[in-house]
């Protein structure tokens, strides 16, 4: 007995050793983003990047701020596209997925192959850049950003995977009262499983608040780009603000945050996700759960 | 009576069918449509003729990857990294996962969960930033702690020699928390009573491990390595596209298919080779993934698989 107490002691420390190391890893990189876009640039020639700043500098958000229009611009669309791909993409998702949860329905089988062919084969994209640009002409709208994400066949199996968790009872008591599928939908399935409902919301949300290869792809009016893809051209060219304005006017040119201006971005680019951190907390982190497609 | 009810059923149909409509036809443009383009791969596609339009040209497009020897480059580089990231994800979350269920407590599993989770959170770009905050070779932090201990600074964004450990790791640290987190809500589903009466048998927490806790985890671990096999040829193009900051000199460990297509298609707007590469990638996928799934239903008799 006091052995099998000893080796439960040392898994123990061994486990949380293990697991502890990995959290730290993940909790660092962050870390040192915040604290470089709080130093100066002085001080990022004299010691280089630190983990903790020596003293907490606001330059390069001042800096960034000075101009805010294209970030403002950037920020609203990414809005746009994280809330209007969201909802609507859920909503669509939602829709197809309770169908498909019901063993009564007869076109169950072959709408299930349909939406998981999609899963075993693609067009490419080549054809799906022309799809997108000369079939659809959505060059330069967010339409262009939304559809990659609208509906894909992982999140409408996990959606199914939770609808399936309902039992057939409830249903079948509705139906009989003289419930519309859709008012059952609404009424009795989403209540039931809004950890589900939440879970795919979530992970579509980042998908889209993180997205920037459809921009790269679709748009080319600087007055339609994304967050993150309006970051990856700031990252590209480090000249990239400097020629936006007088800036040597009214900075010396070693003060000039360049590094610290990075991660400032970084900074203002990742934040809002911590919105939804505490929807992560309630529903996403009892987990996703999947199954085999057939069944 | 069977007669009304069998009307209800009708009615029900037509109405969860309804229901399907809207996101079914966004699958068929989106992704339906696009299928049925592939065929652009062994045409001479000229954007002002369509596709219809555009004369075939047999197999002229697929010549460069005899003449090219950046696409087989980045053939090998998409399979290599991607093996390596399906079997090193599986086998850190699963591990992963497992302790955390040994641990049993409700306060921990929700702090390293939340916190494993975090670089899921941040997109390439940011990614990207970060990791330039290490790597930089003059102020980064990694150059900084080899000066200290007595290294000389490596040059990181010139020598590829670095990139295959650097991505991996990478890929692993931004994907090991979701697949975790699948691990973990499948090990939930297992009935306790199985280690009570294991323990009551006589079995070590070794062998409950690997008798009760491993094998109730295949099936999800079958279906999501399935997944990942039909996605072999292709790669997170983030990944490789933004990490490396895009360095031309690292192109020999960072290209991948998707890269080369990219470009093939945005750069040099060569639609040809562009979907040449696209029809490669599409039809392995395809065949990868079958095979996949036939092999884990044949090794498990029936019982594991993804359809």
């Amino acid at each position: 007995m006091v052995e099998s107490r000893r080796s439960y002691i040392t898994s123990r420390i061994v486990f949380h050793t293990v697991l502890a190391f990995f959290a730290l890893l993940c909790v660092i990189p962050i870390i040192s983003v915040v604290s470089i876009s709080f130093s100066s640039g002085t001080s990022l020639h004299l010691e280089g990047f630190t983990l903790l700043p020596k003293n907490v500098d606001l330059t390069a958000y001042r800096y960034i701020f000075k101009k805010p229009y294209q970030l403002i611009n950037a920020y609203i669309i990414s809005i746009e596209v994280t809330v209007l791909g969201t909802v609507i993409g859920v909503s669509l998702m939602a829709l197809l997925a309770y169908p498909l949860s019901r063993r009564d329905f007869r076109l169950g089988g072959i709408i299930t192959f349909i939406v998981f062919f999609t899963m075993l084969f693609r067009g490419g994209l080549v054809p799906t850049y022309i799809l997108v640009t000369r079939i659809l002409r959505l060059r330069n709208t967010i339409w262009a950003q939304i559809l990659p994400l609208l509906v894909t066949g992982w999140h409408v199996f996990l959606l199914r995977t939770y609808f399936k968790t309902v039992p057939f009872e409830l249903i079948e008591a509705s139906k009989i009262e003289g419930a519309s599928e859709f008012r059952i939908f609404i009424k009795v399935i989403a209540p039931l499983t809004k950890p589900g409902i939440a879970t795919v919301s979530l992970l579509l949300c980042l998908g889209y608040w993180n997205s920037w290869f459809p921009a790269l792809l679709y748009i080319d009016d600087s007055t339609k780009v994304p967050l993150q893809f309006w970051m990856m051209r700031v990252m590209d060219n480090i000249n990239f603000l400097l020629s936006l304005d007088t800036i040597s006017v009214d900075f010396g040119l070693e003060d000039i945050p360049t590094e610290s201006a990075r991660m400032a971005m970084a900074v203002l680019a990742a934040g809002p996700m911590l919105f939804i951190f505490p929807f992560f907390q309630k529903y996403f982190a009892r987990g996703i759960r999947i199954g085999a497609i057939k069944g | 009576m069977a007669k009304k009810l069998s009307g209800i059923r009708i009615k029900s149909n037509i109405e969860l069918f309804l229901l399907t409509a809207p996101a079914l036809i966004v699958v068929i443009v989106y992704y339906y449509l696009p299928m049925f383009g592939i065929v652009i791969a062994f045409k001479d596609y000229k954007p002002m003729m369509g596709i219809l339009g555009s004369p075939w040209n047999g197999f002229k497009n697929f010549e460069f990857f005899f003449r090219s020897s950046q696409a087989w480059l980045s053939v090998r580089n998409t399979l290599l990294y991607n093996t390596v990231f399906i079997v090193l994800t599986a086998v850190v979350a699963v591990t992963f996962a497992i302790m955390l269920y040994e641990l049993k407590s409700k306060l921990a599993v929700k702090f390293y969960q939340t916190i494993f989770f975090f670089p899921y959170f941040l997109s390439w770009v940011v990614v990207a930033i970060m990791l330039y905050t290490f790597l930089n070779e003059e102020f980064g932090i990694l150059n900084r702690l080899l000066t200290i201990i007595g290294f000389d600074r490596a040059r990181w964004y010139t020598e590829p020699g670095y990139w295959p450990f650097i991505l991996t790791f990478m890929a692993l640290w931004k994907r090991v928390g979701y697949s975790m987190i699948i691990y973990y809500a499948g090990l939930m589903g297992i009935d306790p009573q199985l280690y009570e009466s294991a323990t009551i048998d006589g079995a070590n927490k070794w062998q409950c491990t690997f008798k009760i806790t491993l094998p109730m985890l295949a099936s999800v671990i079958v279906i999501l390595m399935i997944l990942s096999i039909g996605h072999i040829f292709y790669a997170d193009f983030g990944l490789f596209y933004q990490l490396p900051l895009q360095s031309g000199m690292l192109f020999s460990t960072t290209d991948v298919i998707n890269y080369f297509t990219y470009r093939a298609l945005i750069e040099v707007q060569d639609y040809g080779m562009a979907a040449a590469v696209g029809f490669f990638q599409s039809i392995m996928g395809f065949v990868m993934i079958l095979a996949a799934n036939w092999t884990a239903r044949k090794i498990s008799q029936g019982e594991h698989g993804l359809f």
